[in-house]
């Protein structure tokens, strides 16, 4: 791994390992089991449709419309279909709020497990081991990480997505953006405020909040 | 099982080190997408589900497991599934020579303007059951200590553990049956423990917060030691 990148949990695949996905895809194209264009369309739809976008609109909306987020925290899996969201690892959706005392973060100690329909595919951190192991053990910690710090009295609750229940964090909006439209607040929505590891500030606000790759 | 992959409170792993999200892809090479597509096109063809899927990457060796990539563990799952359901022979994947077609096995593959609609549809694992949910939100329930043979989706981390059942979430394919092949129905509870519940430390800042876990109905038993079915 090059010195440019931060290390993480993705080592560069031994030669072989991208000849035998290759020789492994021509074989099963030619016993007829798949074809190129259906795993061409599968990485297009999560590489460029399916991603955060969509859940910084949900999130947007649920700022703006009191009855929206009245039901998207009843029946989230509803709420989010009404917008379009559907599918494939989103099938049985729950949101949980983050208020001035509770804080939510979301985990796969398992697995990889999450709301591909409003989030994507998720990130190399939120499936590697060390975020895995800790967010269950450690949140405050993890939440360092990311440069997030709680009030001390914040109260933290972790979501482990042990079966096929999917969980979306509402953060919360934050102040000076009253009367905003809702494609502006689209816009502040991180992908990683949806899963808890950071809190949404104002650009300029706050210098931790998007890092640079060091 | 006990596996590699059941990380939660695992120590000395080191820093999570993320990227930063502006600048993260959504893959890092060709061959990760590659092998995404694939596990995610075989799978459409209905001879395992979900739960076979991931219960074939975490039967690996423990050491593989925590060594390999995200993406390497999807393709030792691929490749022992596709050998395990007979889909491809060893011999096919040592000569990388076609031996027999998919329509042989009655299989087709599947096409590419089925997929948007594939993946918008998903695949509901909520189910109907006659059988009443034993427990109601409120109660305490402790997390049933013996490790069963097989997939499961407890975390070692609450063996043991009791906590309070906050949601009934209907009944679902019971997961650890299904990784079997068996479809069947068990009620599922969003349920939450103490942070000191679990892990036992001393009360402050850093050790007081709530995990919420879902778990199935086998998965649980009473309060005071009446074993539920």
């Amino acid at each position: 791994m090059s010195d440019d990148h931060h290390s993480h949990d993705h080592t560069e695949p031994p030669d072989s390992l991208t000849l035998k996905v290759k020789a492994l895809e021509s074989l099963l194209v030619e016993k007829g089991l798949v074809s190129e264009q259906t795993l061409d369309a599968l990485i297009e739809t999560y590489e460029h449709k399916v991603g955060p976008r969509n859940g910084a609109q949900v999130v947007a909306k649920a700022w703006t419309d009191p009855e929206f987020k009245a039901w998207l925290l009843k029946d989230a899996t509803g709420a989010i279909a009404s917008l379009g969201f559907t599918g494939r690892q989103g099938e049985h959706m729950q949101v949980v709020e983050n208020t001035d005392t509770v804080h939510n973060l979301v985990v796969c100690t398992l697995c990889s497990c999450y709301p591909w329909p409003v989030l994507g595919l998720p990130p190399v951190w939120y499936k590697s081991a060390p975020y895995r192991a800790r967010a269950v053990r450690d949140p405050r910690g993890v939440l360092a990480e990311f440069g997030t710090q709680l009030e001390p009295h914040v109260h933290i609750e972790v979501w482990d997505s042990t079966a096929e229940m999917r969980y979306l964090v509402l953060p919360q909006r934050p102040m000076g953006t009253e009367g905003w439209p809702e494609g502006k607040l689209a816009d502040l929505v991180t992908r990683n405020s949806m899963i808890g590891v950071e809190k949404i500030s104002l650009p300029g606000d706050d210098p931790s909040g998007d890092r640079e790759v060091l | 099982m006990h596996g590699s992959h059941d990380l939660g409170g695992l120590e000395g792993l080191g820093p999570i080190s993320p990227e930063a999200e502006s600048c993260e892809p959504v893959f890092h090479a060709d061959w990760e997408k590659r092998i995404f597509a694939l596990t995610l096109a075989v799978g459409f063809l209905g001879q395992w589900n979900l739960d076979e899927s991931r219960h074939a990457r975490e039967r690996q060796r423990p050491d593989d497991y925590l060594r390999h990539s995200y993406y390497e563990n999807w393709w030792v799952g691929l490749k022992t599934l596709l050998l395990e359901k007979g889909l491809v022979s060893e011999e096919e994947f040592d000569s990388s020579e076609p031996q027999f077609q998919a329509s042989s096995l009655g299989l087709s593959a599947l096409q590419a303007e089925d997929i948007a609609g594939i993946l918008l549809k998903g695949s509901s694992v909520e189910m109907q059951t006659e059988k009443a949910p034993g427990f109601r939100v409120g109660d305490q329930v402790k997390v049933r200590q013996e490790i069963t043979a097989g997939h499961t989706r407890i975390p070692s981390y609450v063996r043991g553990r009791i906590g309070i059942i906050e949601r009934h979430h209907g009944a679902h394919v019971f997961a650890d049956r299904n990784a079997l092949g068996r479809r069947e129905a068990e009620h599922l509870y969003g349920i939450r423990f103490s942070s000191r519940e679990i892990w036992r430390e001393e009360p402050g800042e850093n050790t007081d917060f709530g995990v919420r876990v879902d778990l199935w109905e086998p998965h649980l038993e009473e309060v005071g030691g009446v074993a539920r079915k």
